[in-house]
């Protein structure tokens, strides 16, 4: 017997407005066009908490939670572009373009980034903290290939999508904290990677120019996302 | 009592990017030698490496914000050379077509934005309105048409690379997207408003030559080789071909020689009181081997320029000096024949048939792990030279920019404008505009900005070795 999904009834920024048990505070905001920032969270990969821009603020609650991974129940009042939100975010931002070398005007994701659409949207125009310069490798020993960690954000799509939807486990994260990074295999050359299928997914899911296919030049870098919600599915029509 | 001194220009206004200039009096009160101090530094052959090279073009093109263009082909046909592939002849075509708008805009920015004010309100003018707005008041058609045609050059390169500075279409192998026709015909149709600018500003120039007498004889009017890239009829191009130098004379000193191996005749030395390296020809040692490039070397190279008119205003040009053209006084003049050659070629290659093509890329990995790429910017010629390694990250990197081969002959410049004009203890604005308006003839482009059009304050001291302030004169 099919089951009946439960529906839990919610308001956000004081819409009423309903979802299944199942489902998460963004996923029933994006199903109502209420937008709420993200860049770990990708439709389609499982989701885990990583960037912080999604945090929304629930009535009777003190913390602010991660909308990608808080289910929805009843009678929830959720506050998702407050003031204080605002402000976090431009801030959970900036932080991200101190903490390597984002130059945007000669990347090859030059006005087809997330970090930076992002950036344009809060209206960031300036950032209040020293930047830190690290300096970081850039991998180009595979064929097809780069990965320039200088505009590695650390969201894990890339670790997640070869995972979850390849299967290849490439991709994982070495480091703690400030000292962490991704690598492929175990902190080999990309290009000597033996898990590696060259499929490419997790240059597509990158949401930064810090994946990107050899050849391309400054802001020529187009990522192609739709093929990841339908592989899902068809993976799971065939369960 | 008779003591050395010192006058320091500092900053250098109407130029492009940071410098100052000093000039070191003997005990008569006379000018014994002057500089010419670069005080800027950019750091862009290190700051590149480990890039992968396919940046480079746009990396490269953040040097400059006026010739970001010249940059931008430079570093492209270097990096055609790591691909070692041969690019589609519509891009080789599309390519020259935005080189010559951005000569264009930037010869019209150097002539009317930076020079007119001297040519125009002459040197003695008041400073305050020795600017681009001073001109407006006193002749506003001569300034609009400036803008105008800075304009042109401006809106081709939107036209062509989506944005007018820094724009990203210039690629290793070709360019990224074709020419529209639409676009072709809009370009195709400001033609004739910048060409008849181009004419009347030429007749304009000409007949206040008369008025500068005494600058033409003084402002670097020595004997010097020049160097300019030439096609393979020894004509006028500003994307390829081989190196020619003459000598004074105008007689060939040196011919075919092939850009890439720029480093067989071409040194740079360092002096400890300037950024900019100064360039020299090899085999005639430092500093004999000093040589000038830019508008008045090409046209002094060149055998003719390959369009009606150019050449028509080439010959007249020879007519001032039957040997090369020393003055370099006459860059500006040489600048305003650039123009019109600029804007007859746009004509010539638009109106190709194969323009239009769409078959614009050549795609390749990187085949070899050194390469040379050269053109004429606006200013002269224009090297970049790359090492990669195999995963084709940049690893080695080295520029050679053309006011660094004008350095040796703009400081000789200056010293002999100072020796014929700065006289005794009493400085006049007259006298120190006319030795930063001997800097304006080559047009440096020091930095990467337009910022400076007349407005930055100007301080000129002249001090005694105890360091006590003899005269000062200072514009605001």
């Amino acid at each position: 017997m099919r089951q009946v999904p439960t529906v839990k009834t919610l308001k956000i920024n004081g819409r009423d407005l309903s979802g299944r048990q199942e489902e998460t505070i963004l996923d029933v905001a994006r199903q109502n066009g209420i937008f709420i920032p993200r860049l770990c969270e990708m439709d389609g990969l499982t989701d885990v908490g990583a960037c912080r821009l999604c945090l929304v603020e629930i009535k009777g609650q003190n913390k602010l939670l991660p909308a990608c991974v808080t289910m929805v129940e009843e009678g929830m009042e959720v506050t998702t572009d407050s003031e204080r939100l605002q402000s976090y975010r431009r801030m959970i931002l900036e932080l991200l373009f101190t903490e390597r070398n984002h130059v945007c005007s000669v990347c090859v994701s030059n006005g087809h980034c997330e970090m930076q659409n992002l950036a344009q949207r809060l209206g960031i125009t300036h950032v209040h903290f020293p930047y830190r310069y690290p300096k970081e490798d850039v991998d180009a020993s595979h064929e097809r290939f780069v990965i320039d960690h200088n505009r590695c954000i650390l969201c894990t799509r890339c670790v997640r999508v070869c995972d979850e939807i390849e299967g290849a486990h490439t991709w994982d994260v070495m480091g703690r904290g400030i000292e962490a990074k991704v690598i492929t295999d175990l902190n080999e050359p990309w290009g000597s990677s033996e898990t590696c299928t060259t499929c490419g997914k997790c240059v597509h899911v990158c949401p930064t120019g810090a994946l990107f296919e050899k050849g391309r030049s400054v802001a020529e870098m187009m990522k192609r996302r739709q093929f990841l919600p339908y592989l899902t599915l068809m993976r799971k029509e065939n369960e | 009592m008779k003591q050395e001194s010192t006058i320091v220009i500092d900053p250098v206004t109407r130029i492009e990017g940071h410098s100052k200039i000093t000039l070191h009096l003997n005990e008569d009160g006379r000018v014994e030698d002057a500089r010419f101090h670069v005080t800027q530094f950019r750091g862009f052959e290190k700051l590149c490496e480990g890039r992968p090279f396919y940046e480079m073009p746009s990396l490269m093109a953040r040097i400059c914000g006026i010739c970001p263009v010249s940059h931008l082909i430079a570093s492209a046909k270097a990096c055609d050379s790591l691909l070692a592939v041969r690019i589609p002849p519509t891009a080789d075509k599309l390519r020259r077509i935005f080189g010559l708008a951005q000569v264009t805009q930037s010869h019209a920015l150097s002539l009317f934005h930076l020079s007119s004010p001297d040519l125009l309100l002459g040197m003695d003018a008041d400073p305050a309105k020795s600017n681009i707005f001073g001109v407006a008041e006193a002749n506003k058609e001569l300034a609009l048409d400036g803008i105008r045609l800075r304009q042109f050059g401006q809106k081709i390169i939107e036209r062509l690379g989506g944005k007018r500075i820094h724009p990203a279409w210039v690629v290793p192998g070709g360019v990224s997207e074709p020419l529209s026709e639409a676009n072709r015909d809009a370009i195709l149709q400001s033609l004739p408003e910048a060409l008849a600018i181009a004419e009347r500003t030429l007749e304009w120039f000409k007949g206040t030559m008369e008025q500068f007498r005494e600058e033409i004889s003084t402002f670097g009017n020595f004997p010097t080789m020049f160097m300019g890239i030439v096609k393979k009829d020894n004509g006028l191009t500003f994307y390829g071909g081989k190196l020619r130098i003459v000598d004074a004379s105008g007689h060939v000193v040196a011919d075919d020689l092939d850009p890439t191996q720029y480093d067989d005749y071409i040194g740079e030395k360092v002096e400890p009181w300037s950024y900019l390296k100064s360039a020299y020809y090899k085999p005639k040692g430092f500093p004999d081997g000093v040589y000038r490039v830019g508008p008045l070397a090409r046209l002094n190279v060149a055998d003719r320029c390959g369009t009606p008119r150019a050449d028509q205003e080439l010959a007249e040009f020879h007519e001032l000096q039957r040997t090369a053209v020393l003055s370099s006084f006459h860059y500006h003049h040489a600048r305003l024949i650039e123009i019109l050659y600029c804007i007859e070629r746009l004509e010539q290659l638009l109106n190709d048939s194969e323009i239009l093509s769409k078959h614009v890329r050549a795609v390749a990995r990187p085949n070899a792990l050194e390469g040379v790429g050269a053109c004429e910017a606006p200013r002269g010629t224009l090297f970049h030279h790359y090492k990669i390694d195999e995963q084709g990250l940049i690893r080695w990197v080295n520029l050679i920019i053309a006011t660094g081969h004008n350095n040796l002959a703009m400081n000789r410049s200056v010293l002999q404008v100072a020796k014929h004009f700065v006289h005794g203890r009493r400085l006049t604005p007259g006298m120190l505009n006319r030795v930063e308006a001997v800097i304006r003839c080559y047009d440096p482009c020091l930095s990467c900005s337009t910022h400076a059009w007349g407005q930055m304050p100007l301080r000129i001291q002249l001090v005694s070795p105890e360091g006590e302030v003899v005269d000062e004169v200072a514009r605001a």
